[in-house]
C-alpha cells in the first residue's frame, strides 16, 4: 500500500467519523444512536490499523484492537443491555432546533480547522489533515451533551468525544505512548461500570432518564 | 521503595475494605491503612528534604519538594478524615442513610480516592497524571450520590458529566504536548515524562504549545473549581457525605491546580513568556469575585463553604500566576494551610449538620452551649479561613497581598474586595449560629474532636512561627517552580 493511498483511505475514514459525528447530534431513537456509536468506533479502529501499517508502528495495532474491543463490542453491548433492562428501547427523544444545531456543528468544524492549522503546518506525518477533524469529533461530542437531555445521550455524546481524543492520538502523534493508552481504556470501562450503576438510580430516583428534570439545585436567594 | 508501600497500601486497603465490607472494623481498617500512608509519606518526605528530588521506578516516578510536601498533606488529611469519618459514618448508618453496600462502597472507595490522588503526584507521566486524575473523579463520583437522594442523583450527574467533558479537554492538551516534544524527544513513553520535559523546554514548538496550555487550563481548571467551570463543585460538596466534601475541598482541588502549576513552569518556562501565567491570574481573580459574592447568598452551610473553597483555589492560582518567588512561597503555603482549615470547617460542620439533622443554616444555632468544642472549632475554623492573624491563612494572604502590590498593583483592589465580601459573608453567617441558645431540635452528639484540634493547632503553628524545616522545604519547592 503506498503512502499516498494510504492517506486517501485515512481521509475518507476520517470523513466517515465527522459524518456518525454529525449523524448521532441529530438522531432521535436511542437504538439508533447506539448503532452509529458502533460504526464510529469501528472506523476509528480501522483508521488506527491504516496508520499503523502504513506508519509501521505497531503498538498502534494494539490501540487499533482496544478501541474495537471497547467502542465497538463491550460499550455498545453495555449500553444495550442497560437500554433493555430500563425498557427504553422504543423511546424518541425530542431534539429541538435541528437546523440551527447543525449550523453550529459546522461552525466547530471550520472552527477546529482553523486552530489546528498551525499543527498541521508542524506535522510531517501522513494523517496530518485529520487532526481538524478530530478536534471536531470532541468539540461535536461536547455539543451533543449540551443540547441533548437524555442521559443515555448524553453519555453517547462523552464517548463519541473520547473516540474524538483517540483519533487525534493517532493522526497527530501515531498513537500516545501504550501505557497512557491502556490507562485511558481502563478509565473508560470503569466510567461505563459507573454510568451503568447511574441510570438506574436515576430512573428511581426521577421515574424517567431525561435529565431535564435534574433541576433541583439552583442557586437559592 | 518507600513510593511502592505508600501506593501499595492504599491500594490493597482499597481491596481489603471492598471484601471486609460493613463488617463492626471496617473503619478501623480504613484508619490503619490511612496511618501506614502518612508514616510512609513522611519516610519519602525525609528522603527528599536529603537527597533532593529523585527519580524511581524506571523513570516511572518523580519526586521533589513540591510534589512531596503535597504527598505528605494528602496522607495527612487522609489520615484525619478516616478519623473523623468513623463516628460521622456510623450515624448515618444508623439513620439509614447509607445502607449496607453503602459502608462497604464508601470504604473501598475512600482509599481508591486516595490511591489515585497519590499517584497524580508520583508519577513523573503527563499521561499517567491524566489517567489517575480520571480515576480520582470516577473514585468519587459514586460517593456524592452515596445517599441516593434525588438531588445526591443529581449532583453526582453533573459532577460526571462536568468533570468528564473537562477532563476530555486535558487529555486533548496532554496530545499536543506530546506532539510538541515527540519532535524532540522521539516518540515513545520517554517524551510524556517531566523529567525530560523540563530539560528540553527551551526547544518545544511555541505555538503547539500555547495551544495545548489553553486546553490543559480548560481541563484542570475544571477540576480545580475555577469559575466559569466551578458549576459542579458546589453541588458535590453540598450532597456528598462530608468526610467526602472535606477530602475533595482540601485535597483533590490542591491536586489539580498541582496538575496545572506543573504544565504553567514548562509552558512559561519554554515560552520565555508570562502568557500561562497571566492566564491562571485572569481565572483566579474571577473565581476570587464571583465566588465571593455568591456566598453571600447561600442558605446551605456546605454549599457555602464550598464557595469558600472556590474563593481560596482562586488566590492560590491568581498566586502561582503572579509568578516571582514571594508570590510562589505564598501560594504554596496558602494551599497547605486552606486545605487544613477547611477540612476541619467541613469536620465541625458535619457534626453541626447532624446535631440539627439539616444543612440549612437557619435552623443552626447556639453551637457554642450545645457543644463547644464543635461550636468554638467551627467558629475559629471560619476565623481561620477568612484570613485574621494569629492563624497561618493570614500569613499566606498577607504574602500574595504584598506580592501584588509590587508586581501587578492594578489587580490589588479587586483582591481586597473578593477577600472583605468574603469575610463578610461568612463571618455575617457564622457568628448566629454558634452563638445563641440552645433550639429545641438540637440533640447531643458523639463527636469526634481530635482531627479538628489536630488541624487548627496546625495552622496556628504555621501562622506564628513557620518551622525551620518547612521553610526550607518551601524555598527548594520555590527553586523548582521559577
Amino acid at each position: 500500500m503506498s503512502i499516498s493511498l494510504a492517506a486517501q483511505i485515512n481521509s475518507i475514514l476520517a470523513a466517515l467519523i465527522l459524518l456518525t459525528a454529525f449523524g448521532l447530534l441529530v438522531q432521535r431513537r436511542i437504538y439508533g444512536l447506539l448503532h452509529l456509536f458502533a460504526w464510529q468506533g469501528l472506523f476509528l479502529s480501522i483508521s488506527t490499523a491504516v496508520v499503523g501499517f502504513v506508519a509501521e508502528k505497531h503498538h498502534l495495532y494494539i490501540s487499533s484492537l482496544i478501541t474495537l474491543v471497547l467502542k465497538v463490542i463491550v460499550l455498545p453491548y453495555i449500553l444495550h443491555v442497560l437500554i433493555m433492562r430500563l425498557k427504553i428501547h422504543r423511546e424518541i427523544e425530542t431534539v429541538v432546533n435541528v437546523p440551527i444545531t447543525m449550523l453550529i456543528g459546522i461552525a466547530l468544524v471550520i472552527f477546529s480547522y482553523s486552530l489546528t492549522s498551525p499543527i498541521r503546518e508542524l506535522s510531517t506525518h501522513v494523517t496530518k489533515s485529520t487532526i481538524a477533524v478530530a478536534l471536531a469529533t470532541v468539540l461535536l461530542g461536547l455539543l451533543m451533551m449540551i443540547t441533548r437531555r437524555h442521559a443515555v445521550t448524553q453519555i453517547i455524546g462523552f464517548l463519541s468525544m473520547e473516540n474524538g481524543l483517540f483519533f487525534a492520538a493517532t493522526s497527530a502523534t501515531y498513537g500516545m505512548p501504550l501505557v497512557v493508552e491502556l490507562g485511558v481504556g481502563l478509565d473508560i470501562l470503569i466510567a461505563a461500570f459507573i454510568f451503568g450503576i447511574f441510570f438506574f438510580h436515576i430512573n428511581t430516583a426521577f421515574d424517567s432518564l431525561d435529565v431535564e428534570q435534574m433541576a433541583r439545585l439552583k442557586e437559592e436567594d | 521503595m518507600t513510593i511502592f508501600t505508600l501506593l501499595g497500601v492504599s491500594f490493597i486497603g482499597a481491596l481489603v475494605l471492598a471484601f471486609v465490607g460493613d463488617r463492626k472494623f471496617a473503619p478501623e481498617i480504613n484508619i490503619v491503612c490511612s496511618f501506614a500512608s502518612f508514616v510512609a509519606s513522611i519516610v519519602l518526605a525525609l528522603q527528599v528534604y536529603q537527597d533532593g528530588p529523585f527519580v524511581a521506578g524506571g523513570k516511572f516516578f518523580f519526586i521533589d519538594a513540591f510534589s512531596v510536601y503535597l504527598v505528605v498533606l494528602t496522607s495527612f488529611v487522609s489520615m484525619t478524615t478516616t478519623i473523623f469519618s468513623k463516628p460521622y459514618m456510623r450515624r448515618e448508618r444508623d439513620h439509614g442513610r447509607v445502607g449496607h453496600w453503602g459502608m462497604r462502597f464508601y470504604h473501598a472507595m475512600f482509599q481508591l480516592f486516595i490511591f489515585a490522588m497519590l499517584l497524580c503526584l508520583l508519577t513523573n507521566n503527563v499521561g499517567v497524571l491524566w489517567i489517575a486524575m480520571e480515576l480520582a473523579t470516577l473514585a468519587t463520583v459514586l460517593l456524592v450520590s452515596l445517599y441516593k437522594t434525588p438531588t445526591a442523583i443529581e449532583a453526582a450527574w453533573k459532577y460526571f458529566i462536568l468533570c468528564g467533558v473537562g477532563i476530555a479537554q486535558a487529555l486533548f492538551g496532554t496530545v499536543l504536548l506530546y506532539f510538541a516534544a515527540e519532535k524532540v524527544l522521539g516518540e515513545g513513553g520517554d517524551a510524556l515524562l517531566w523529567t525530560n520535559l523540563s530539560q528540553i523546554s527551551g526547544q518545544l514548538e511555541p505555538t503547539v504549545l500555547k495551544l495545548a496550555f489553553v486546553f490543559l487550563m480548560v481541563g484542570y481548571g475544571t477540576k480545580v473549581g475555577l469559575v466559569p467551570l466551578h458549576n459542579w463543585l458546589p453541588d458535590a460538596h453540598a450532597e456528598g457525605p462530608t468526610p467526602i466534601s472535606a477530602v475533595l475541598s482540601g485535597l483533590l482541588l490542591n491536586i489539580a491546580l498541582y496538575a496545572l502549576v506543573r504544565c504553567k513552569v514548562l509552558v512559561d518556562g519554554s515560552l520565555g513568556t508570562h502568557l500561562a501565567g497571566n492566564i491562571m491570574m485572569g481565572f483566579g481573580l474571577l473565581s476570587i469575585l464571583v465566588a465571593s459574592f455568591s456566598m453571600l447568598r447561600q442558605k446551605d452551610i456546605k454549599r457555602m463553604f464550598s464557595y469558600s473553597s472556590i474563593e481560596h483555589m482562586g488566590i492560590a492560582t491568581f498566586a502561582f500566576g503572579l509568578g516571582g518567588p514571594i508570590a510562589t512561597f505564598g501560594a504554596l503555603l496558602h494551599m497547605l494551610v486552606h486545605s487544613l482549615t477547611k477540612s476541619s470547617i467541613f469536620f465541625t460542620v458535619g457534626h453541626a449538620s447532624q446535631m440539627h439533622d439539616t444543612q440549612e443554616m437557619s435552623k443552626i444555632r447556639g453551637l457554642i452551649r450545645g457543644n463547644p468544642l464543635v461550636g468554638w472549632g467551627l467558629m475559629l475554623g471560619v476565623m481561620s479561613i477568612v484570613g485574621m492573624p494569629p492563624f497561618g491563612v493570614f500569613t499566606s494572604e498577607f504574602l500574595i497581598l504584598t506580592a501584588t502590590m509590587k508586581d501587578a498593583p492594578l489587580m490589588t483592589p479587586f483582591l481586597l474586595l473578593g477577600l472583605g465580601v468574603a469575610f463578610a459573608a461568612l463571618l455575617r453567617r457564622v457568628q448566629p449560629m454558634v452563638s445563641g441558645h440552645i433550639p429545641s431540635w438540637q440533640h447531643p452528639l458523639k463527636a469526634s474532636h481530635v482531627p479538628v484540634i489536630l488541624h487548627m493547632v496546625l495552622v496556628l503553628v504555621i501562622g506564628l512561627y513557620m518551622p525551620n524545616f518547612l521553610s526550607r522545604w518551601f524555598h527548594m519547592a520555590v527553586e523548582l517552580l521559577k
